[in-house]
């Protein structure tokens, strides 16, 4: 196969380029010329920060993903979201009374949610995000914890909401208060703060603040990286 | 054991638990199992009463398509409200061929809505099911002597074609608590509204209104009222007892399944009332348990 016919042809912001087949949605920009500053991240689907809309060829409706998760088809027409502008409200954990249902104070309008699903079809992990804004509405903090723990808080839910709902700062209200109320107590967690307390890592962040940057550059080098 | 697909709906499985409580205890007895929707979302609680308003009939629609999906004819509902509401867009959207089309081409990810799902309160079935006949042999502990007051609301008989029986001149409560032995009295306030919704935006009105309901029975000597509704629920108790100088002579408020329970020696789960029921059921010979 020549490498000619390979390439593909996608409309990034309305404008056409050639790229090779087989790349995300993100190389394929790349590759197209594009220096991405914001709207990305991690690259590996962890971090949120690439969320992307698209259409396919000869299908009207429009899908929502990671740019960085996604493959570029041909004839794929792309618009990147690098931020979303919703509104997180402002809380303080400790001052919360979680048996009250706080979500419905602090995000009323998840009140208005008439089960569309559409905020389900637009998150690109898959997670059952109607489910999770229907459980807030019924005050079961646990299971909107549970069924949000995944959310990668790109927006893309609250883009799409006809109920303009911002359901990933809900999801992470949610998950704050069943951590803080709810969740049984990690063992673990206490003994690490216990040793940080006690200065068991003190020596090992001393020699790290006393390195130039050259040797703290080689460290990181040669640090152990999952392959 | 008789099996029914249930639909908990958000008022149930948040503030009145104690309703399910003590309905799955009381059907339980009657040989009737509540098997829990594995998916549900509310059902709008206010019925959309705007003509052309399709979207306010997705969620009920959601909830009819996954009933149907899953194989079954019947949902049993336990809250008035949902009842209602689910009953009534069934309705809205089988009449007329244009709607149903309208909300499944919406609803692409679910399978198509084709019509036919009965929507069925708990008290419908007791009466038409399983019968008064077979609620009164399973009486383990009769309320002899127990003077309760019904109290309908508005969404359990109204509007009069979904209703669960008339709407002037209900008598579905009276029956049951005939057959379970107690004495119904019936009270001209049985079938008013007790404020609804009033309660969040101007809890007045609904203190008095709770106040007004309560007053009704305690003049027909009741020792306590009946109800089948979340909403009515909340104001006859929490906000009846708020009104000023109402402690004194509060007339405690249950669910009707809460009475069922009692009867048929199920949980009545009733600790959680803000006006205790207790005292007067213990006056009666119903003397109930305080669970630790």
């Amino acid at each position: 196969m020549s490498a000619e016919q390979d390439m593909i042809r996608i409309y990034i912001m309305g404008k056409a380029y050639e790229v090779p087949g087989g790349l995300t949605i993100m190389k394929a920009m790349e590759y197209a010329g594009y220096r991405l500053v914001r709207g990305v991240g991690c690259r590996g689907g962890f971090c949120g920060a690439c969320a992307t809309v698209f259409r396919r060829a000869g299908d009207y409706k429009l899908y929502a993903d990671l740019a960085c998760q996604a493959t570029a088809e041909d004839e794929m027409y792309i618009a990147q979201i690098p931020s979303v502008p919703a509104e997180r409200a402002s809380w303080v954990l400790t001052e919360l009374a979680p048996e009250d249902n706080p979500i419905l104070a602090l995000y009323p309008e998840v009140a208005r949610c008439v089960a569309c699903n559409t905020c389900t079809r637009a998150c690109p992990q898959e997670l059952e995000v109607m489910d999770y804004i229907q459980a807030a509405l019924r005050g079961d903090i646990p299971q909107v914890a549970e069924l949000s723990f995944d959310c990668v808080q790109c927006g893309l839910c609250a883009m799409r909401c006809p109920a303009e709902i911002v359901h990933y700062h809900v999801g992470q209200l949610a998950r704050r208060i069943y951590g803080a109320y709810r969740a049984p107590e990690a063992g673990h967690l206490a003994a690490r703060v216990q040793e940080t307390a006690r200065g068991d890592f003190d020596q090992e962040l001393d020699k790290l603040e006393q390195m130039s940057k050259d040797e703290l550059v080689e460290l990181y080098r040669k640090r152990d990286v999952e392959s | 054991m008789n099996s029914i697909l249930y639909y908990p709906g958000c008022g149930v499985a948040d503030q009145a638990r104690s309703m399910e409580t003590a309905a799955r205890g009381a059907l339980g007895a009657l040989g009737w199992e509540m098997e829990e929707m594995e998916r549900w979302n509310c059902c709008g609680t206010v019925y959309s009463l705007a003509t052309d308003d399709l979207m306010r009939h997705v969620g009920p629609a959601r909830i009819l398509a996954r009933v149907q999906d899953a194989g079954h004819e019947h949902l049993l509902t336990l809250c008035s409200m949902c009842y209602s509401t689910l009953k009534r867009s069934e309705r809205f959207l089988t009449e007329e061929r244009d709607r149903l089309d309208r909300v499944n081409a919406f609803l692409d990810d679910e399978p198509d809505y084709t019509g036919g799902v009965r929507v069925v309160h708990l008290l419908e079935l007791v009466r038409d099911e399983i019968g008064y006949e077979a609620v009164e042999e399973a009486v383990q502990r009769p309320l002899s002597g127990l003077k309760v007051s019904p109290y309908y609301g508005c969404t359990l008989t109204r509007p009069r074609a979904v209703g669960v029986d008339d709407p002037e001149r209900p008598r579905v409560l009276e029956d049951l608590l005939l057959a379970l032995g107690a004495e119904p009295v019936s009270s001209p306030q049985g079938v008013e509204c007790c404020g609804a919704y009033l309660t969040a935006s101007a809890p007045e009105v609904a203190r008095r209104r709770a106040g007004a309901i309560a007053r009704a029975a305690a003049r027909g000597g009741a020792d306590l009222m009946v109800t089948s509704c979340p909403l009515c629920q909340y104001n006859l108790d929490t906000r009846q007892g708020e009104a000023p100088g109402a402690s004194a002579h509060a007339v405690p408020s249950l669910y009707f399944t809460q009475l069922l329970a009692l009867a048929l020696g199920a949980d009545p789960a009733v600790d959680e009332q803000v006006i205790d029921p207790r005292p007067v059921l213990a006056a009666r010979g119903l003397a109930v348990e305080v669970k630790a």
